[in-house]
């Protein structure tokens, strides 16, 4: 769980990304419990209206769902979802951003790609 | 619930509060923020019936407080004067409170003690500043009153300490949900923190409203100077900052999709303000 907020974004906002990045990189496992709204509000040291705001926000997306007295599980499929949800975001909050800047910058877009390229190598 | 009406203090001729109107909801979190001599401990001191409103009236679950003991029973109200015997030692302390505040828990006083690294059989006149406010804090905390008002509690707190304070503080409203209001400078600590923020300016009230409300009712604009005048033309903006010709300013009005658009268009920036950030900038 990321600890740190940036000021950029609602926290609750924040708080729902970090759990979807935990489970993309399978600190969660489908199906398995998550830490409480408790646990996280206290830890995060956030308001529990905020914590419960951004857990709700991801049972409403059908990526977490509650056992009732038990916890709040993630759900099975719960990767795809976040990854078709995640590629939709990726042309607005990256590429779009990424043509912005390069043209304060004077990139071209054939320079573009070919960075593209050096960082997959890289990689 | 804290209700206010009309709440007006003067001292001589000076207007220390200004006609406060203001309903705390019950098991909420509130900041009470302001600058030094705003009038927040006065806005508290006549919460809890300890200097009487000039004219106005305050009410604890529909219950006028002056002079009445049984709705002030329910608020546990610390503050920075320090009101206990200084060769009293803190254990006495936790006892002696045990007899006003029935529901105080003295083990999880203790426990709570044994956390923050408060040795209780010293003195009152031994304790530091930051000891002093933790001792006043796990005063609260245990009291199990149904309403805490927290002038200051973290004046003198380390770094670690404060940390402590927040998480306890947090687990304690979530296991009993009740009403808090901080009354703190450390308006970046606690911005996460408290739910509603109550800001008051030389004794008048000018936000009451949900941290997130507030926040998202306003938004930074910078970029090149010209660019910037012709977006703040016929808008209201607060804390016009200038390096060079680079200009930024914070805009009160929502932010939405149209504006993000049309300030995209003029090649300049769009940025969420911190709360500390407003908080200077309606302050000044």
């Amino acid at each position: 769980m990321r600890l740190e907020f940036t000021s950029e974004k609602p926290i609750y906002l924040q708080l729902a990304e970090s759990i979807e990045d935990d489970i993309l990189k399978g600190i969660f496992d489908e199906d398995s419990q998550i830490v409480s709204t408790t646990e996280l509000s206290v830890q995060l040291k956030i308001n529990p209206a905020t914590a419960g705001k951004g857990i709700n926000l991801l049972v409403d997306e059908g990526i977490l769902y509650k056992k009732r007295g038990v916890g709040m599980f993630v759900s099975i499929g719960a990767k795809k979802l976040i990854l078709k949800k995640r590629k939709e975001n990726f042309y607005q909050s990256y590429i779009l951003s990424l043509i912005e800047e390069a043209k304060k910058l004077n990139i071209s877009k054939s320079d573009i790609i070919n960075m593209i390229e050096r960082g997959n190598e890289n990689d | 619930m804290i209700e206010m009406r009309h709440l007006t203090k003067t001292y001589d001729t000076f207007k220390a509060l200004n006609d406060i109107n203001l309903i705390l909801e019950e098991n909420k979190i509130y900041g009470l923020l302001g600058r030094n001599g705003a009038a927040k401990t006065t806005l508290l001191n006549l919460i809890t019936n300890k200097i009487f409103p000039t004219t106005g009236e305050v009410l604890i679950n529909k219950q006028n407080v002056y002079e009445n003991d049984k709705a002030l029973n329910e608020v546990f109200y610390i503050f920075e004067k320090n009101l206990y015997p200084e060769g009293q030692k803190v254990k006495d302390v936790f006892k002696w409170t045990k007899e006003f505040y029935q529901n105080f828990d003295t083990n999880y006083a203790n426990s709570l003690a044994n956390k923050f690294g408060l040795n209780t059989k010293k003195k009152m006149k031994e304790l530091s500043t930051g000891y002093m406010s933790i001792f006043k804090d796990i005063l609260a905390l245990a009291s199990n009153a149904k309403i805490l008002l927290l002038d200051e509690p973290l004046l003198g707190l380390d770094a670690n300490h404060r940390d402590l304070f927040y998480k306890e503080l947090i687990a304690n409203y979530i296991a009993s949900p009740k009403t808090i209001i901080i009354s703190t400078h450390l308006i970046d600590e606690v911005e996460d923190v408290i739910e509603e923020v109550i800001l008051l300016k030389n004794g008048k009230l000018i936000v009451n409203q949900s941290v997130e409300s507030f926040i998202s009712s306003t938004y930074q604009v910078s970029g090149e100077e010209s660019k910037v005048n012709e977006w703040l033309h016929d808008r209201k903006f607060v804390g016009l900052e200038k390096i060079g010709k680079y200009l930024s300013a914070t805009v009160l009005e929502n932010i939405n999709d149209k504006n993000i658009k049309l300030i995209d268009e003029l090649n300049l920036e769009v940025s969420k303000v911190e709360l500390q950030k407003l908080f200077i900038h309606l302050t000044n």
